[in-house]
């Protein structure tokens, strides 16, 4: 493997499920990377297919079809204990702690449960391990190590299953709303112990939300998921500075806004996402797109890369007009608006000391 | 303003359980007003629902609650539960975060509405079924007339918290109290609730009150934002005012701590360490000074009163962010 070479490469994923109701396309043909060292946002609503991703990656449950490439090797292709041993790298922090932590368990046992799994050095060796990854975390392994996980707040809770993650050396940690179930300031706290991992551990990240800032706070490059398919995926700051999607650009302006005088945008989009049994033919957003035309519905867009690394699956993708024009497009307005957030939140800088 | 409509004061809320009382509302007092829309926004156990379910009357036995509010006129703390069902629905209403749970899986949506209906207006049967149909036109829900014979499974989250609200808007309440009723939904779903809120708001002149976690959302939508931190409002003021000229630390804090679009990527989110206190002993005077980055001697000393040091703007904070006025 080289560095350049994506420590996680996933293409053309297919994940099914077969229900009396029909066949759920939960994830439909989806293909990125994973660099070393990157954080990569993955950022969808309810029933995008963003956790049937995670956990397909996982090979838990396998996908339908489709390459999971990581550090070299297919998971696909691989059973028994050599994918257990591909695995040991990669690592998964879930939404609910308390719904991955055995109850009964003290929090010590916990973190050294998964060296045990993985015969990982003796029982000295694995303790004196699971303590300097309590410490890692900011638990205190004396007092916190020997409480249950009912005697733990949610954050505290949260930084277990974090330590029980990185306790293996992972090189890679799927994270699905890790803080999703924690108030605003705890939220601050993990997230921050996340960037602080990744510094200090060289970790890469698959960071799922369904919240952009929050997505776009830790990652490198952002990737947008609507109904089993990724529809832009591009560094952070070009993703909300320069939409290319019609669907991020509605999310955008979705999202509620702290900045003074952020102007309020009237309903973005309508209606609600179709059945995943029942996909739309062509391009999945056509019937809540304000863009759509004949030609959405009869071909599927390709992805394409219109700026540097920066690729959308449109076939009427929000580019800038050229020219001053001023041509008045759904994209022209909306940047408008965004600019005018900028300058009050300069100003708002100078007058608060 | 003209009248108020709904006066709070000096509010608390005590629950005696085992062990020590947990003091989960501490003399709270705020205004409501015809048309406005307030938020209350805090943490988990900050006393922003305890506070609303005291005035609605939907506290359990357990719960002692004293003070006064005053709705219209009429004192809500006392009542009888026949009284205060009278006076809910009617006057008040209330939408919670989970419409799953707060709606009946095994009746038709058209048949929970017209009971809700019948509830308090003695109309027929056909008559209160009428009504349903023309309260989910009202919340948009597209074909009525089926969607009144389906069952709450059938319906999407959206469309499930559209029938809350049709529900709670059965009887034309002067009030309705959101609680956390966008929380579970999708931000673009959470942006047309939003609005259809806001527009039957103003269609029907209803005022609104917001309870949310969520300060974007408080930013966004209301006129007047009170903040809570265990049990007492700890700074009010108009929206605009208070994320262009916040004055408690506390608030500061939580704003400073949301991840933001703006914001680059990677860098670190300015965070304070500590819990709330816990609200069977609270701390002598401030119950913010120990994880405050302002606190002094006299924080610790004496609890800082509730005042309005500017024009509509109410903070409790002897060392304000921004100097002392």
């Amino acid at each position: 493997m080289t560095p350049n070479e994506p420590l996680l490469s996933v293409r053309d994923l297919v994940h099914e499920f077969h229900t009396s109701g029909g066949v759920v396309h939960a994830v439909s043909g989806v293909s990125f990377d994973v660099r070393p060292g990157e954080t990569l946002g993955i950022v969808g609503e309810t029933g995008s297919g963003k956790s049937t991703l995670a956990r397909s990656v996982l090979q838990a449950p396998r996908p339908t079809s489709g390459a999971v490439m990581f550090r070299g090797t297919d998971l696909t292709t691989l059973r028994g204990t050599r994918l257990l041993q591909a695995r040991r790298h990669l690592q998964m922090v879930f939404q609910d702690p308390f719904g991955s932590l055995d109850p009964k368990w003290v929090v010590r046992d916990l973190v050294e449960e998964p060296l045990i799994a993985y015969r990982a050095g003796g029982r000295a060796a694995r303790r004196r391990r699971a303590d300097e990854v309590l410490e890692l975390v900011g638990l205190d392994p004396a007092s916190h190590g020997r409480r249950r996980p009912r005697e733990l707040s949610g954050g505290q809770a949260q930084r277990v299953a974090i330590a029980r993650a990185v306790a293996l050396s992972p090189a890679l940690i799927i994270c699905d709303e890790p803080v999703s179930s924690l108030d605003v300031l705890i939220q601050a706290q993990v997230l921050n112990l996340f960037e602080r991992l990744r510094t200090e551990l060289g970790l890469s990240y698959l960071f799922i939300a369904h919240d952009l800032a929050l997505v776009k706070q830790v990652s490198d490059r952002v990737a947008v998921m609507y109904l089993g398919k990724l529809c832009e995926v591009g560094p952070g700051e070009a993703v909300y500075r320069e939409p290319l999607h019609p669907y991020t650009r509605a999310l955008l302006d979705s999202v509620p806004s702290t900045e003074p005088g952020a102007a309020r945008t009237a309903a973005t989009i309508s209606g609600e996402p179709p059945s995943p049994v029942h996909p739309p033919s062509g391009c999945r957003f056509r019937t809540r797109c304000p863009r759509a035309a004949e030609l959405c519905a009869a071909q599927e867009p390709p992805m394409r890369e219109l700026a540097t690394g920066h690729t959308v699956a449109c076939h009427f993708p929000l580019v800038k007009p050229a020219g001053a024009a001023g041509q008045v497009s759904p994209a022209g307005a909306a940047g408008q608006v965004s600019s005018a957030r900028t300058t009050l939140r300069s100003e708002e800088i100078k007058e608060t000391p | 303003m003209t009248e108020v409509l709904l006066e709070v004061s000096d509010l608390k809320v005590t629950f005696a359980g085992r062990g020590r009382p947990v003091r989960a509302v501490d003399g709270v007092s705020f205004c409501v007003y015809p048309g406005q829309t307030l938020a209350i926004v805090g943490e988990s156990g900050s006393g922003k629902t305890v506070s609303c379910r005291a005035v609605m009357g939907l506290l359990p036995p357990a719960a002692v609650v004293t003070g006064s509010a005053a709705f219209a006129g009429t004192q809500l703390i006392g009542l009888t539960d026949d009284q205060l069902r009278a006076h809910r629905g009617a006057n008040v209403a209330m939408v919670f975060q989970d419409p799953t749970r707060s709606l009946n899986p095994t009746m038709r949506i058209g048949s929970q509405i017209a009971e809700a209906v019948r509830a308090h207006r003695p109309v027929s049967k056909a008559q209160a079924r009428e009504r349903a149909v023309e309260l989910l036109r009202l919340v948009h829900i597209p074909l009525p007339e089926r969607r009144c014979t389906e069952y709450p499974h059938q319906l999407s989250g959206g469309m499930r918290q559209r029938v809350m609200i049709a529900i709670a808007l059965a009887c034309r309440p002067r009030l309705l109290i959101a609680d956390e009723a966008t929380t579970a939904l999708d931000v673009t779903t959470q942006a047309q609730i939003m609005e259809l809120l806001l527009e039957l708001q103003a269609e029907l002149g209803m005022a609104l009150m917001l309870i949310s976690h969520d300060l974007g959302l408080a930013a966004s939508y209301a006129d007047d934002v009170i903040v809570m931190y265990a049990g007492r409002i700890v700074e009010q003021a108009p929206a605009q005012r208070l994320f262009s000229r916040v004055r408690m630390p506390y608030t500061q804090a939580l704003l400073e701590a949301i991840p933001r679009l703006e914001r680059p990527a990677h860098a670190p989110l300015p965070v304070i360490g500590g819990r709330p206190p816990d609200l069977s002993a609270l701390p002598a005077g401030c119950s913010f000074a120990p994880r405050c980055r302002h606190a002094a001697d006299d924080c610790r000393a004496a609890e800082p009163p509730l005042a309005e040091h500017e024009p509509g703007h109410r903070w409790a904070c002897w060392h304000p962010v921004g100097g002392k006025t």
